[in-house]
């Protein structure tokens, strides 16, 4: 599992600015990116282990190098179809801070493109309707070339707490409550 | 050491004292009439509390352990009784110096005003008992009277007292007495010299060359023993010499003795190294107890006793010395029993390994791959070594859970009082092990089912006498092992839980709808529910409804689960299963589909095939006929809504798990594996049935059935069919 780009240190001038630099890559043809803050590293796409009984967007668990790491379908996390797996898909390893503690996550993209500078004023506020996403996702539209590239909030799309719930799954409850049953 | 470690030692080292000094209490609170050895060792703790703390000048430790050491001294010499008044007092005593370690010592602030009333009123109850005026300021601690301040100033009258008597052959060696007697005088000042005479003959019998004469010397000097001892060196064999040091010195002494290095344990060496006993008298003793010895033929007369019957050293000297050499002993046995280590440490090398049994299972993979019969048996002489390393790390961090049950005697004590119930606790197998992170964690949900217990199960004394039980309760903490987790019984002789009452409760509350029939079992187990309490009063112990699903949800943060048995009138027993480790445990592995799972390997019973007919009859029944007996099965392929068609055979992996025997239906059996057990992160936290992962030699990822999880989610979707 070669890592294809290994984040290095950040440059100091970026601390203390306004984060500028984003990963951007393609998802069912649309371009997204990520602060390449938040950006561990991106790997192959493999040996990934599915874990039954959780939804969708979980695609399972992949082996970083000792660790054990789950892996989020980016695409079914937008309510869309699942990722379709080509040459070029990639997981690129993503550290999400929660209060307590940091998650590493990973997603499924259909390919990565490159790392962009979009100056603060090149950053337009997100749509409030139109983008097909949860607009709480979406922390910005970042206009490059004349196209605009969706800016995903991270902390929001990989919420743990949101990924662990489990409740729009069928079939599986938390401990089974009698009274649930009685209902089922 | 710094001194920031030395004092982590003194607070871990205390910390132990008083938990001693507890267990001490509380037997003598049962059986008063203890013998001077269960005593001593608490005034020793007390003594060695206060020792310490005054190395670090910690003086609200001093003084106030200082007032309890002289009250101990008392019951020590037996001039105070021990009755329960004095124990609980001394119970109050030791929380307040456990309070004033962890606040003075650790973070070294000074206790808030309420508890500095606290500890003057234990004080003032202290001297009471000691007969002294409550504003004595406390005696002067070991730090305000070092050795040397004692041993350096010098009083009138402070003298050293020199005897000695020549041979009768010393003149006739070319020895003048005198001599001596003038050199000495060159190291200090004779204050008073007496001629012993007692020895001359009658003037007849006289032998002019023979001496008769011995003297006694009061010598006033600032050399210390070994010094005045050479002065006779030319001598010393033709004479008799003690040299008792001044009184003064004794303190300093005693002193010295307390502080020794502990290099040594014999008494001997002690002495000289306090600097009271110079080798020479030492060797003299020796002989002399070995000549006892061979006339005697009888016991060996200890060294201390024969050197106070000499005269080379006061009695109180070796009394300290004899106190001192013990201590060092049970230093030395408590030394070569145990060493400290960092739990990090042993963390660090629990991971370490972990990732090398997963190296080792790469490394055997391959070689089976790479059919060389020689690297092959290679790997497996590592795995097997690699195996016993696994097993003997995972020891390291193995504890028993004695010493957790231990710390309930007190709680026992102290609730039962509170609630004036008169309740005993039994302990049993409180030698069983299990891993230190496990036994940590259980401490607060074990408190909280004792109190339980204690408080709504135990009824109090004139309800047990009516219904004819005895009046005094009984609760019972009980652990073993069993397939591989260790189980935990609280139990209580109460009333039991009752079930109209629950299930009344339960309705109320809407966790159970009014038609539903439940077992005995199901009904019991409504009170660890969230929000669910019976007691009609909520006392300040329990009753709040918060606790029950709080310790369920602790004990299941630890991969355990906890069941409650329960007879009206008869008691109730509480009963927690947890795994032995949760770092690494053997597997028993097995694929469904492409995917691998593991199941931990002592909750397999047997492997059987799943036979073609009970494979066609799978739809319409999920149980086979296991050697005449009705066994219930999971097929993990429907269970994980795995698509790919099943293989040409399918296995049943029979698990045992509490009594309960369940078939796994799977497609592969691979055989046993070391799993090294790799949490899954917070995003799976509400997954059941899945209790973590692991990383197989070929780097994936497999998954660790929770066994448990995976048969209650099956009795749960069928019991919601029959609604």
């Amino acid at each position: 599992m070669g890592a294809l780009v290994k984040k290095e240190a950040q440059p100091e001038r970026n601390e203390g600015q306004d984060q500028q630099q984003y990963l951007t890559f393609m998802l069912g043809g649309e371009i997204f990116a990520i602060g390449i803050l938040a950006i561990k590293e991106i790997i192959e796409y493999g040996n990934l282990t599915e874990v039954p009984m959780m939804p969708d967007y979980i695609r399972g668990v992949i082996n970083l190098r000792g660790s054990v790491v789950p892996v989020v379908d980016l695409s079914a996390r937008f309510g869309r179809p699942g990722t379709e797996l080509t040459r070029r898909t990639c997981i690129v390893i993503i550290e999400v801070a929660t209060e307590e503690e940091k998650q590493v996550v990973g997603v499924v993209v259909d390919a990565v493109n490159e790392v962009l500078e979009i100056p603060a004023e090149q950053i337009e506020p997100p749509p409030s309707f139109g983008a097909r996403i949860r607009t709480d996702f979406i922390c910005g539209m970042g206009k490059v070339g004349g196209r605009f590239v969706i800016l995903l909030n991270v902390s929001r799309v990989l919420s743990v707490d949101e990924l662990a719930m489990l409740d729009q799954v069928a079939g599986v409850q938390d401990t089974p409550r009698l009274v649930d049953q009685a209902a089922a | 050491m710094s001194m920031d470690q030395a004092l982590q030692t003194y607070i871990e080292e205390g910390r132990s004292l008083l938990e001693e000094m507890e267990d001490i209490l509380l037997q003598l609170e049962n059986e008063p009439l203890q013998d001077d050895d269960t005593v001593n060792a608490l005034f020793r703790a007390a003594h060695t509390i206060k020792g310490s703390a005054g190395l670090f000048g910690l003086d609200a430790i001093v003084s106030f352990t200082h007032v309890v050491e002289n009250v101990l001294d008392k019951l020590r010499d037996g001039e105070l009784a021990v009755n329960g008044d004095l124990v609980e007092l001394l119970l109050k005593c030791r929380d307040h110096i456990a309070l004033l370690i962890s606040v003075v010592a650790e973070s070294g602030e000074l206790l808030d005003a309420e508890q500095e009333r606290t500890g003057e009123a234990l004080l003032a109850a202290l001297r009471g008992l000691l007969g002294v005026a409550p504003m004595e300021p406390a005696s002067p601690t070991v730090r305000d009277t070092p050795v040397e301040a004692s041993g350096g100033g010098m009083m009138e009258g402070d003298c050293w007292n020199i005897s000695l008597k020549f041979g009768r052959d010393v003149l006739r060696n070319g020895m003048d007495p005198l001599s001596f007697i003038r050199y000495l005088s060159t190291i200090g000042d004779i204050v008073s010299l007496a001629t012993d005479d007692s020895e001359l003959p009658d003037l007849a019998q006289l032998d002019p060359e023979s001496c008769y004469l011995g003297f006694m010397i009061e010598f006033k000097s600032e050399a210390d023993k070994k010094t005045i001892e050479d002065v006779f060196e030319f001598v010393r064999e033709d004479c008799t010499l003690r040299i008792l040091p001044p009184p003064s010195h004794l303190a300093a002494y005693i002193e010295r003795i307390e502080h020794a290095s502990g290099n040594t344990d014999m008494i001997g060496q002690l002495l000289i190294e306090a600097g009271i006993l110079t080798s020479h008298e030492l060797e003299e003793t020796l002989a002399a107890q070995e000549k006892l010895v061979a006339q005697e033929s009888g016991a060996r007369v200890p060294v201390g006793e024969l050197l106070v019957k000499e005269g080379v050293v006061q009695k109180e000297v070796v009394d300290v010395a004899l106190e001192k050499q013990r201590q060092i002993r049970d230093h030395k046995a408590q030394e070569a029993k145990f060493i400290r280590v960092n739990a990090e440490k042993l963390d660090e090398l629990i991971n370490l390994v972990g990732e090398l049994v997963i190296a080792g299972a790469s490394a055997s993979l391959l070689a089976k791959r790479s059919g060389d019969l020689v690297m092959h048996e290679a790997t497996s002489v590592m795995s097997r070594l690699v195996e016993e390393i696994r097993d003997g790390a995972l020891k390291l961090r193995m504890v028993e859970i004695g010493e957790t049950f231990n710390r309930f005697q007190r709680v026992v004590r102290d609730v039962s009082k509170e609630l004036g119930k008169d309740i005993g606790l039994e302990i049993s197998g409180a030698e069983t092990e299990l891993d230190k992170t496990v036994v940590e964690k259980i401490g607060d949900p074990l408190m909280h089912l004792v109190r339980n217990s204690m408080d709504h199960g135990i009824e109090p004394g004139e309800v047990r006498t009516a219904t004819g039980k005895p009046a005094r309760g009984t609760l019972r903490l009980n652990a073993y092992h069993d397939s591989g987790s260790i189980v935990i019984e609280v139990a209580d002789d109460g009333g039991g839980l009752k079930k109209e009452r629950i299930l009344k409760k339960a309705i109320e509350r809407g966790i159970v709808s009014p038609g539903q029939t439940l077992s005995d079992h199901e009904i019991f187990n409504l009170i660890f529910e969230a929000g669910f309490s019976t007691a009609d009063q909520v006392t300040n112990l329990s009753g709040r409804g918060v606790g029950m699903d709080v310790v369920r949800r602790n004990i299941q943060a630890l991969r355990g689960t906890v069941d409650i048995d329960s007879e009206e009138g008869l008691g109730t027993t509480v009963r927690i299963r947890l795994p032995l480790t949760l770092a690494i445990i053997d597997g028993f592995l097995v694929g469904v589909g492409k995917s691998a799972f593991v199941v931990p390997l002592d909750m397999v019973l047997e492997c059987v095939e799943l036979s073609e007919a009970d494979r066609k009859a799978a739809d319409m029944r999920n149980y086979v006929n296991l050697r005449g007996e009705v066994l219930p099965f999971i097929r993990l392929r429907d269970q994980f809504e795995v698509n790919e068609p099943a293989g040409k055979r399918e296995n049943i992996v029979v698990v045992q798990y509490g009594g309960l025997k369940a078939g796994f239906v799977v497609d592969e059996l691979m055989g046993e594996f070391q799993t090294v057990i790799k949490p899954l992160g917070s995003i799976f936290r509400q997954l059941k049935g899945i209790s973590g992962s692991t990383i197989l030699g070929t780097g994936e990822v497999a998954l660790i059935l929770d066994v448990p999880a995976l048969v209650q989610l099956s009795v749960a979707s069928e019991s919601s069919m029959a609604e």
